[in-house]
């Protein structure tokens, strides 16, 4: 059970407060989607709930634990990240890179019990990265590298995942495959997948429920339905150009001028 | 698996060496005698002398200093996340000569109390003023590591130690004129100056730094898929950052203070290890690095010092035809570093 209590998010400098009085919730086998535009605070809310960013006020609980004042170890075996960054050392394979999944796990020396390779096994068979176990990470096509993150992410056995945009560099083809598939894995294991991203129709398709942020540090949460009927799904991304059609659950462009 | 064979592999090839490094030079001796001098069983006395007293503490010299600057490599490539890192590139070993440049030149100025004080505890403080060097110079490279790309940072690196190794040239040169020579050495790297009884000295804190280096191996690792996953999986990252550079300070500045600013060799070692071992993670490469550095630091030496005719050619500059064309090799084919190109 993920719960966000009066939850304020930002920075301690002249960014400041981002978002503020922050309730939410989600229960184990939750696929959630945040949506919002570029600066409206998806990825500073999802690294606070992480973990890698203080917040500013409130707490975040996980189980019944406050994330912030987890040891380090606890809180990485309970929450896996996916990010945009794809800076890895050179000289990483894929075989890595999913093995270090299993370090909070491991002893000291980083060594791989049977359980470590069981849960890397499972890992690798759901998202398909077999064929490129031995090939260096940077040598992977985008698509190929976020999957084999997602496996990262999915070896570390978390009850909470957190991905930060991470169809943003994909093809539609992998985008449906990835959330899909990352959707299954949450009923399946009974994990909170938190997702952001860009993508409106595919979001609004496979979600259980979306939290919308409207991008002036206010935002509206519910089924993918009721936001589109409701028309904070047009609060939140209508511009001069496009505005959201509630009947027909997607973005028309605005004709200029009276027909 | 391969990780062992090449392991054993390398401890072989090691000790094939060394046996090969004591027989010959200016006298070449006997295997034999080599052998029975090693083992104190019979042996003539000159074969002794050479093989215990002379050949002994260089090749030994070699091995550890070696040893220290592939493991000190392989820490510093994944702390700089930079594949041509290594203590020579960033300037680390030039800074280590200042410090001790420096101290010499205080000392030289205070008086000659100061000067033999220096001389008496040359082990300690000569090691001492070069930590401090290493250190303040791995400081400067961090904060500017985070600022600039790999190659840009390699640059500032070299040019950084290009900076130290002047400025320490022009403070020997005054400090000669003050207080007489103090320490003469280092115009050029050198395993054979390394006093039979400054071994310890130089070995101690290699033997704590290579203790440091595996204890942070396993974050150091996590550290290679960069900062916000590595605290992801519960690594503290600013204490690791500085554990990580403790554990290079002790590698590298013994080997400062003694042997001078090897070069090359712990550029290499790395990408050999990781070669061989199939893998990036920190761990298994640490053993295969320091055995790699220590093969390639005593060829170096053999080469030096076979019978060459009255003179000994500059270990720098057998390491230096090595090794820049490898590394040349390394920044245009190897796949590990096709994305920093």
């Amino acid at each position: 059970m993920l719960d966000l209590q009066s939850l304020a998010v930002g920075y301690r400098n002249a960014r400041g407060v981002v978002l503020s009085g922050i309730d939410l919730a989600a229960a184990p086998g939750d696929f959630v989607c945040i949506l919002g535009r570029n600066g409206s605070g998806k990825s500073t809310l999802m690294r606070t709930i992480a973990g890698l960013q203080p917040s500013l006020d409130g707490i975040v609980l996980l189980d019944g634990e406050v994330v912030a004042s987890m040891r380090p170890a606890t809180r990485a075996r309970r929450i896996a990240v996916v990010l945009t960054e794809r800076r890895l050392n050179p000289g990483l394979r894929v075989d890595d890179v999913i093995a270090l999944a299993r370090q909070p796990f491991t002893d000291w020396q980083g060594g791989l019990a049977d359980d470590d390779r069981a849960a890397i096994a499972d890992a690798v068979a759901v998202t398909g990265i077999e064929p490129f176990l031995r090939r260096f990470f940077s040598d992977l096509s985008d698509g190929e590298r976020q999957r084999v993150m997602i496996a990262r992410a999915l070896a570390q056995t978390p009850h909470l995942m957190v991905l930060d945009e991470i169809t943003a560099f994909l093809d539609l083809p992998s985008r449906v495959e990835i959330m899909a598939l990352l959707r299954s894995q949450a009923r399946e294991n009974r994990q909170i997948v938190l997702l952001s991203s860009h993508d409106l129709d595919l979001s609004l398709q496979l979600s259980d429920s979306v939290w919308l942020l409207d991008g002036e540090g206010g935002f509206s949460v519910g089924t993918p339905d009721a936001l589109s009927r409701s028309g904070a799904l047009g609060g939140a991304f209508d511009t001069d150009a496009i505005r959201f059609s509630p009947a027909d659950g997607r973005f028309e462009i605005k004709t200029s001028g009276p027909a | 698996m391969r990780r062992y064979t090449s392991s054993a592999a390398l401890v072989a090839a090691l000790a094939a060496l060394s046996l090969l490094t004591l027989t010959y030079g200016q006298i070449a001796l006997p295997l034999a005698d080599t052998l029975g001098a090693l083992t104190g069983a019979q042996s003539t006395d000159l074969a002794r002398q050479i093989v215990l007293d002379i050949r002994l503490p260089r090749v030994a010299a070699a091995i550890i200093a070696g040893g220290a600057l592939g493991m000190a490599g392989v820490l510093m490539q994944a702390l700089f996340r930079n594949p041509v890192a290594d203590a020579w590139s960033l300037g680390l070993l030039a800074g280590g000569q200042l410090g001790v440049a420096l101290t010499v030149t205080a000392a030289a100025f205070a008086g000659p109390a100061a000067v033999s004080f220096l001389t008496f505890f040359e082990g300690p403080s000569i090691t001492l003023a070069a930590a401090a060097g290493v250190a303040i110079a791995a400081f400067v490279m961090l904060a500017v590591g985070r600022r600039v790309g790999a190659i840009t940072l390699l640059v500032i690196g070299l040019m950084l130690g290009f900076t130290s190794q002047g400025l320490t040239s022009v403070l020997l040169h005054f400090a000669a004129r003050a207080g007489g020579r103090v320490y003469g050495g280092w115009q050029d790297a050198s395993f054979a100056g390394v006093a039979p009884e400054a071994l310890p000295w130089l070995a101690l804190p290699i033997v704590i730094g290579i203790c440091a280096a595996v204890a942070t191996a396993k974050p150091l690792s996590s550290l290679l898929l960069g900062e916000t996953y590595a605290r992801s999986l519960g690594v503290r990252v600013t204490s690791l950052r500085h554990a990580v550079l403790a554990a290079t300070v002790l590698l590298v500045a013994p080997v400062v203070a003694f042997c001078g600013p090897v070069s090359f060799v712990g550029l290499i070692a790395p990408h050999f290890a990781r070669a061989l071992a199939g893998t990036a993670r920190i761990l298994p490469l640490l053993p295969l690095a320091g055995l790699g550095g220590a093969l390639l630091a005593l060829a170096g030496d053999a080469i030096i010092h076979a019978p060459w005719e009255q003179h000994f050619l500059h270990l720098n500059a057998i390491l230096a035809i090595v090794g820049a064309p490898v590394v040349i090799l390394i920044l245009i084919f190897s796949p590990a570093v096709r994305q920093w190109r």
